[in-house]
């Protein structure tokens, strides 16, 4: 039996792949972990449209969407995805990237409002970590 | 830290529609809802039973999401809102899910008169039921013409579930004949319509004949009653769906004629009062533990007190505690 404070703990995350990417098996390693960390994890599937990925993290009121890329496209992707959350009003949505992303732009997909970039390679109690810390930070909604 | 946004306020926005707005007051009660967003929901209840509500339900695998989406379509193109409420179960032991009919319902967003939402099966405060069910009120009192609810079709709480729609609609794929059994006697006799899916299957017609043979059985004699259709559906051939919801169309008319909707509608409220009654009997149970439960388990392990008497003592010092923030 949960109390209300666990409950209330579960954290939202949705995982999208945006763009012409076919690679989902890191993905899914990710979503797996995520559950079994104790999180709500909705999975997009392949080939979602930025305006596609964040009108459904915006229905299932995600606290984390996390977007894997791989084919290269983030510096168009990020900044689309971002734009779009503000657009709507929901700004306040945690924006998690991962995949291949050289450092160069990782620094400047952070300083363009991306709250969180994790690299392949990153084990993945790593991510569940930084995605717990991210949603304690933000506080209550 | 962010600014939140006061239940009551969101209140306002979902009578406006807001999609932002629902998805939010669903998220809070969903986390266990605090007085606030109890009063909230209270005060948006107000706004609600406008729209059909259709509960969906089936064996995992039976293809539920995607006739869920195929419907969707359907309403559409007829003019009218959907929301969804799609729930999916939890991992028994990290409580945690993985939520996946956003992959078939992909191409259903970004169309404003559309709303999705995932639900995990996971102990919300004791149940599924008064989460997914509030959820359907928001979509209600949000607008929205149709609210369908999908859910797989095992265990008591998904029972609850489509019971507290105005029209159930059993799926049933071919090639499952030992899960149809087994359903047989819990959702399959709840449904208002039967669906067989994968009907471009060549061993479909044998589901559609068993189903109307044992609908055959349970026909009782009369005028004016509601004569369970079966309907086949191909996601394949992209056939049925229309029938499907004419047949759901025709079902609510159906009670609204013969009068049957203020039963229905009694049902309901009786299966959602006695839920959340349930819920904090159970609450209360699991937060005063301590003392006077122990003390009685106690008992009723040495046989000084039979279970019985044991609830009802319990139930009677429980009066005292219930409070209105459940």
């Amino acid at each position: 039996m949960q109390n209300n404070d666990n409950s209330a703990a579960v954290i939202r995350v949705m995982l999208a792949k945006i763009g012409l990417d076919g690679h989902d098996r890191g993905i899914k390693v990710v979503a797996r972990a995520l559950r079994d960390a104790g999180m709500d994890v909705v999975y997009t599937g392949l080939h979602r449209t930025p305006e596609e990925v964040v009108d459904a993290a915006i229905q299932e009121d995600v606290d984390i969407l996390g977007i894997s890329l791989l084919s290269g496209a983030h510096m168009h992707i990020f900044p689309k995805v971002l734009e779009l959350l503000k657009a709507k009003e929901a700004e306040d949505m945690i924006v998690a990237g991962g995949g291949v992303i050289p450092d160069d732009d990782v620094k400047e997909l952070y300083q363009m409002g991306v709250d969180k970039i994790l690299l392949q390679d990153t084990p993945p109690q790593e991510i569940i970590d930084s995605f717990r810390q991210l949603v304690a930070e933000r506080g209550a909604r | 830290m962010i600014n939140r946004i006061p239940s009551m306020e969101l209140a306002e926005r979902v009578r406006e529609g807001h999609l932002r707005a629902i998805a939010r007051l669903i998220t809070r009660v969903e986390s266990g809802g605090d007085p606030e967003v109890r009063q909230a929901l209270a005060e948006l209840y107000k706004s609600t039973g406008r729209a059909h509500v259709v509960g969906i339900t089936g064996v995992p695998g039976a293809g539920k999401s995607t006739l869920v989406t195929q419907l969707v379509h359907e309403y559409r193109a007829s003019g009218r809102t959907v929301g969804v409420v799609a729930i999916d179960p939890s991992s028994p032991f990290s409580g945690g899910a993985i939520l996946g009919d956003r992959i078939r319902m992909g191409d259903l967003v970004s169309d404003p008169g559309v709303f999705i939402r995932s639900m995990a099966t996971r102990g919300t405060l004791g149940g599924l039921a008064r989460p997914a069910l509030d959820a359907v009120d928001l979509l209600d009192a949000g607008g929205f013409d149709v609210v369908l609810i999908e859910t797989v079709g095992v265990g008591q709480d998904e029972v609850d579930i489509v019971r507290a729609a105005h029209t159930t609609v059993v799926v049933n794929a071919p090639g499952l004949g030992d899960d149809v059994q087994a359903i047989k006697a819990g959702v399959l006799e709840i449904a208002d319509v039967h669906v067989v899916s994968k009907a471009d299957r060549p061993d479909s017609n044998k589901t559609i004949q068993e189903l109307k043979a044992m609908l055959m059985m349970s026909l009782e004699p009369g005028e004016g009653i509601w004569r369970v259709p079966v309907v086949p559906t191909s996601s394949e051939k992209h056939t049925g769906f229309g029938e499907l919801m004419a047949a759901i169309d025709r079902h609510s008319e159906h009670l609204e004629r013969s009068g049957e909707i203020t039963e229905r509608r009694r049902q309901i409220a009786l299966t959602r009062v006695v839920k959340v009654a349930e819920e904090i009997v159970r609450d209360n149970f699991a937060r005063d533990s301590r003392s006077q439960t122990e003390e009685l388990l106690k008992k009723v392990t040495q046989r000084e007190l039979d279970p019985h008497g044991a609830a009802v003592t319990l139930l009677k010092a429980m009066k005292e505690t219930i409070h209105e923030s459940h």
